[in-house]
Formats: structure tokens, C-alpha cells, sequence
């Protein structure tokens, strides 16, 4: 397998591996919690290094949880004190741990090579460099193990919890009052976004992880409503960020995260101008369908209300609805196009006249209108 | 006395010093603001967000000016605010979702103009990612005088427009009811908050400015509830905050300027948390207990057999 490969398929799984959580921090509005911890597990990943005496996966997944979970606990006890906010106990949580971890760093591993530029973003450019072995024999690279089983765990832990997770997130109350303890639930899912940073921090850097766990859920919470759809779109957006960063980092030579993480906002931008159900777009577009509709409406009505009386030849004249319902020329021309397209008026000589199913409608509107001023 | 006198004629030691005590006036008075309008995290954001501007800024005039770089960031920082308050406002993204995204999304785009630049070799990009990260101990002269001079700006616009801050921070609502225009008001007060962050980010760096905004503001309430008094605290604690940490860190080798700052923060803002009159936590687990204790007599007192 070509480095290439290598780098794009670990970023893919990492992406996916936070995606699937990440849909549950938005959700539960805790997105800046992925923030925190990502900061924070750096103290845990340095008292790993310095317990295990060296590089060692195993103590470093375990110190970053237990720093991710000093983290959790200080930030929920905090708030709890009520003296100050959520924002607060977040912003003096985890720059707090983030500093300690770079005076141990600095002050006693000035040798070790965990500098700022791979705690900021990450060094997934080296994904094929290590090996994973086993028993003499080598099973390929190692930060594909990592990240795929990462990704595996994450997959089996929400397909396993998933109506628990789905229930403690929509309905913390009904959870409880049914005997899940949504306290257990969101512990589950902190310890299980600790163990995905560390994987993500070590691909993409603190700071990129933030955009794994959170940008691709949030894009995909704008395109649709059914929790099983958003996490499929999720893990398609960061997987699609991955492979799209890859090849804008390769064509620019700059950093394969950073360009990660400016995909997956390419992609935010496009779903929040474009998403057919909560788009900008389709929303100026509904709010136009309506407003045509709500005039075409008071056209059949204004037509209804003048059919028998004296005036109905002049009232009924296309040239007169500007001055009759005080429209603009341009805007009365588009309602009466609307309208005939919808098949409730009809022109003849400059002249409309209500078709069986604008007399209807009008009677309809009529009434409603009446109903909602009375 | 001697060291008092070493202290004034070591020129590093002088200007680190300074700039980080300037750094911490300012964002203690800013985030004072950014924390009574729960927005704590902001500092956090818009630090990211300068990124990008500082990149650009650098690549479009090929300087490494403090004056151009810093005004990049700024442009930067403010157009990452506008970004997430129109997220906020236009989708049904919320609040903390549109930080993140924000946040990471800008100061990836920065990552990708910085290992840019950098493989471009030029030799004049070098120390700009101090910029970003932080390293107090590059702190020249020059770049004192402009903390200084921005300083000064962010401190009389509070000064200037302190009664409509105070009413936004306070009762956003009765503002609007006044006749102010909160959304402009909100927005300037925000300008005036990038304008302490781009003073942070060459002393602690992106990481670290969230705890300069919000670590003074939340000591500095617990010993007042005057809004005037809490400011003239937050800027206290900063201060101090920012001194200790730049006489620690410069104490002993190999010891960096930002998380000294903010460890010596976290400190101040501990002690106020747990004894500070009135709000201390300590002094709350005091009474409580003293409650519990004289509670079943009064009860019984009171009401009799339940």
C-alpha cells in the first residue's frame, strides 16, 4: 500500500470514528466539550509517557481518559457551584490542563519530540511511517489498526447503545423516568469521545479534532431529521473531507489536516446556503413561493368580491391591480402569472377572470381570512 | 531591593513583564463583559479565527509588520464572529455547534496558509506562527508599544460606552426597549473584544487566550457585585496574573511564558473561588454545615412531631 494510501484511508476512518459521536455532541449541544477534551487529554498523554517511561499506546490511551474525565467532572463541578457558566467552566478547564501539559512537556521532556506544531495539528502526513508488530511479524501500519479500531468501537458502541443514546439525547427526562440513567449515558459517550481524541490528536492535532467531531454532524443535521440518516450523512461528509483534504493538501503542499478541516467547512457553507429542507436558499425561496401565493389569494378574492357589482370590467383589468390592490406593476404582472400557472384566473383582452377553481379558492380564502381577523 | 533593580535593567525581563501585564488589563476588562453575557468561550473562538488574517496579511504584503499582521488578524477574528452569529441566527445550529465550527474551520484554513507559506521557503516567514502559539520571550520593545497603544483603544471605547455595555451585559431586553440598537451594540462590543484577543495571541497564543478572557472576570466576581468594581479587579487580576507568570517562567530555564501566565491565572481564580467573602465556596460548605447541624433542633422547635 502507497503512503498516499495509507494517509488518506487513516484519515477516512478517523473521521468516521469521530463523526459518529460528534452527531450526538451536536445533538446535545456539547460541542464544545470535543473542544475541551481534545485540549485537555495532553497533561494525560504526558504522565503516560512519563509512567510508561516512553512512547506507549496503551498508558497513553489510558492517561488521556482519565484526563478527559478530570476534565468532564471539574467542568460539570464547577458549573454546579453556580458562581459561574457552562462557556466559563470550559474556558478556565482547559486551557488550564492545556498549560500544564506544555510546562511538563517543556520543563522535563525538552528532548522528547512533542512539539507545538504536532499538538496543534497533528502529524498525519507520518501515518505510514510506523508498523504495527506482532510477534516478529509485521501487520502494516499502525495508525491503521488505530484508527479502525477506533472506528469499530465507536460503530459497536452506538449500534449497541443506540436507543439509549438516541432516548438520553432527545428526552433526558423520559429516559430517566424509564430507568436509564442518562448520567451513565453521557459518561459512556465522554469516555468514548476521550478515546477518539486521542486517535484524532495524534492524526490531526488538538485543535483539527474539533472539526472531525463536530463539522460533518453539524452539516448533516442541517440536510436532514431522522437520527439513523444523520449519521450516515456524517460519516459520508468527514470521509468525503478526508479524501477532498488529501488531494487539496497535496496539490497546495500544505498540511493534510488543516486542509481536512477547510473541506469539511467547504461542505458546512454548501449545506447551510443549499440544504433542500433547511438551506438559506430554499429558505428565501419558500418565503417568495408564499408571498406570490398569499397575493394570488387576494387576487381571486379582489376578483370574487367585484364579479357582480358595476365595476367589474374596470376592476378586473390587468392594468388596474397596481392601483387597485397597490402593487407594483412588476410584482402584479408575477402574481397573475402565478396564479394562471396555478390555474385560478384567466386572461382574456387584459381582462381576468376567476376559473371554477379560483372561485373556490377565493371562497376558501375568504372565509379563512375572515376567520383569523374575527 | 536588588532584584527590583535587576528587574528594571533586564531588557527582556522588562518587556515580557510589561506585555504580559498589559495583556492581562485588557482582557480582563473585556472578558468581563464576554462573561456576564455567558459567552465565555468567545475569546476562545475568535483567538482561532485570527489565524487565517495573519497568513493573508502576510502573503498579500509580504511583511512581517506587527502593525499589518495584527490588523489581519483583527479583520480576521471580526469576520469569524460575523460568521457565527449569522450561523446562529439563520440555521438551526446552535450556539456551541456553530463556536466549534467556526473555531476549527478557520484555523484549519489558517494551518493550510501556514504550512503554505512555509514550504515556500522564504526566509521572512520565520517566528510568524509566534504569532499564534505564543512565545512571550519574542516579545520586543516594539511590539509592548503596540499592545500599549491598543490597549489604551479598547479601554476607552469601554470607557466611552460603558453605561450601554453595562445595560447589554445586564438586560439586553430593556436596552432594546430603550430605543439601542443591541445587534450594533452587541457587534461593537465584540470588535472591541478582538481587539484584546490580537493583543493576547503573540504573549499566550490561540490555545491558552480563552482562560485571559475568561479566568480574571470570573475572580474578579467573586469579590464584588458592582460592575465598575469588577472591572478594576478582572484588570487587577490579569495584571498580576500576567506578571508572576512572566517573573516564574523567567526565574528558571525552560520554563514558557503562556502556560506559566496561565497557571498562575488558574491560581488567583481558585483562591477566589473558594474564599472569597460572601461568594467563597469555602465559606458556603461552612454555613451549610452549621445549618445542618442546628437544623432538627429548630424543627422540632417549630413544628413539632412532623
Amino acid at each position: 500500500m502507497s503512503a498516499g494510501m495509507v494517509i488518506v484511508l487513516s484519515g477516512v476512518l478517523v473521521a468516521s470514528a469521530c463523526a459518529l459521536l460528534g452527531a450526538f455532541l451536536v445533538l446535545r449541544r456539547m460541542a464544545m466539550m470535543a473542544d475541551a477534551i481534545s485540549h485537555a487529554i495532553l497533561p494525560g498523554l504526558v504522565a503516560a509517557y512519563f509512567l510508561a517511561q516512553g512512547p506507549n499506546l496503551l498508558a497513553g490511551f489510558l492517561g488521556a481518559a482519565a484526563a478527559a474525565v478530570v476534565t468532564v467532572s471539574l467542568v460539570e463541578g464547577l458549573q454546579r457551584t453556580g458562581r459561574l457558566g457552562e462557556q466559563s467552566a470550559i474556558g478556565l478547564v482547559f486551557p488550564a490542563m492545556f498549560a500544564l501539559g506544555t510546562f511538563l512537556v517543556s520543563k522535563y521532556f525538552a528532548s522528547v519530540h512533542l512539539d507545538t506544531d504536532a499538538v496543534l495539528f497533528g502529524n498525519i502526513e507520518f501515518a505510514a511511517h510506523d508498523t504495527l508488530i506482532v510477534g516478529g511479524r509485521a501487520l502494516g501500519p499502525l495508525a491503521l489498526w488505530l484508527m479502525g479500531t477506533l472506528c469499530a468501537l465507536n460503530a459497536a458502541l452506538v449500534a449497541a447503545f443506540y436507543k439509549e443514546l438516541k432516548l438520553a439525547t432527545f428526552d433526558a427526562g423520559l429516559a430517566a423516568a424509564l430507568g436509564f440513567s442518562p448520567a451513565l449515558v453521557h459518561y459512556l459517550l465522554m469516555s468514548a469521545v476521550s478515546m477518539t481524541a486521542v486517535g484524532a490528536f495524534t492524526a490531526v492535532g488538538a485543535v483539527l479534532a474539533v472539526a472531525l467531531f463536530i463539522v460533518p454532524p453539524a452539516t448533516a443535521y442541517l440536510l436532514t431529521d431522522r437520527l439513523p440518516t444523520m449519521l450516515w450523512l456524517s460519516v459520508a461528509v468527514g470521509a468525503a473531507s478526508a479524501v477532498g483534504g488529501y488531494l487539496v493538501a497535496a496539490w497546495l503542499d500544505a498540511s493534510i489536516a488543516g486542509a481536512m478541516a477547510t473541506m469539511a467547512g467547504v461542505a458546512f457553507a454548501l449545506a447551510v446556503a443549499f440544504s433542500p429542507s433547511h438551506g438559506v436558499v430554499a429558505r428565501v425561496r419558500r418565503l417568495q413561493r408564499q408571498r406570490l401565493e398569499f397575493a394570488a389569494e387576494t387576487l381571486v378574492v379582489h376578483l370574487a368580491t367585484h364579479a357582480e357589482g358595476a365595476d367589474a370590467v374596470e376592476e378586473s383589468a390587468v392594468a388596474h391591480l397596481s392601483e387597485g390592490l397597490r402593487w407594483t406593476p412588476e410584482f402584479a404582472q408575477r402574481v397573475v402569472r402565478w396564479a394562471d400557472r396555478a390555474g385560478l384566473v384567466r386572461q382574456t383582452n387584459g381582462h381576468l377572470s376567476l376559473t371554477p377553481a379560483g372561485a373556490r379558492r377565493a371562497r376558501e380564502t375568504a372565509g379563512a381570512r375572515e376567520m383569523r381577523r374575527g | 531591593m536588588s532584584a527590583f533593580v535587576e528587574f528594571l535593567g533586564d531588557y527582556t525581563l522588562r518587556t515580557v513583564a510589561l506585555g504580559s501585564a498589559l495583556l492581562g488589563v485588557t482582557s480582563g476588562v473585556l472578558g468581563s463583559f464576554a462573561v456576564l453575557r455567558r459567552q465565555g468561550l468567545l475569546g476562545d473562538v475568535l483567538s482561532h479565527a485570527a489565524l487565517p488574517g495573519v497568513c493573508l496579511a502576510f502573503l498579500l504584503t509580504g511583511t512581517r509588520t506587527p502593525a499589518v499582521l495584527l490588523a489581519g488578524a483583527a479583520v480576521s477574528c471580526w469576520l469569524g464572529a460575523a460568521a457565527l452569529f449569522r450561523v446562529v441566527e439563520e440555521t438551526r445550529i446552535s450556539e456551541d455547534s456553530a463556536m466549534g465550527i467556526v473555531l476549527s474551520v478557520f484555523f484549519g484554513f489558517g494551518i493550510v496558509l501556514l504550512t503554505f507559506i512555509s514550504k515556500r521557503g522564504d526566509a521572512a516567514q520565520a517566528g510568524l506562527s509566534t504569532y499564534l502559539f505564543g512565545q512571550a520571550a519574542t516579545l520586543v520593545w516594539e511590539n509592548v508599544v503596540t499592545m500599549a497603544v491598543l490597549g489604551v483603544i479598547a479601554i476607552a471605547a469601554v470607557a466611552l460606552w460603558y453605561k450601554e455595555f453595562k445595560l447589554l451585559a445586564f438586560d439586553p431586553e430593556f436596552a432594546t426597549s430603550l430605543g439601542y440598537n443591541t445587534r450594533r451594540l452587541g457587534l461593537l462590543l465584540t470588535s472591541v473584544t478582538v481587539v484584546a484577543i490580537v493583543i493576547g495571541l503573540q504573549t499566550v497564543g490561540v490555545v491558552l487566550m480563552a482562560a485571559m478572557l475568561v479566568g480574571p472576570a470570573v475572580a474578579a466576581r467573586q469579590w464584588t457585585s458592582r460592575l465598575g468594581r469588577m472591572l478594576a479587579i478582572a484588570a487587577a487580576v490579569g495584571a498580576l496574573a500576567g506578571l508572576s507568570g512572566a517573573l516564574i517562567s523567567m526565574s528558571q530555564p525552560r520554563l514558557p511564558t503562556g502556560p506559566m501566565i496561565i497557571l498562575s491565572l488558574t491560581a488567583l481564580v481558585l483562591v477566589s473561588l473558594l474564599f472569597a467573602p460572601e461568594r467563597g465556596l469555602f465559606w458556603d460548605r461552612r454555613c451549610r454545615r452549621g445549618r445542618r447541624l442546628r437544623r432538627p433542633a429548630a424543627d422540632t422547635a417549630e413544628e413539632g412531631a412532623p
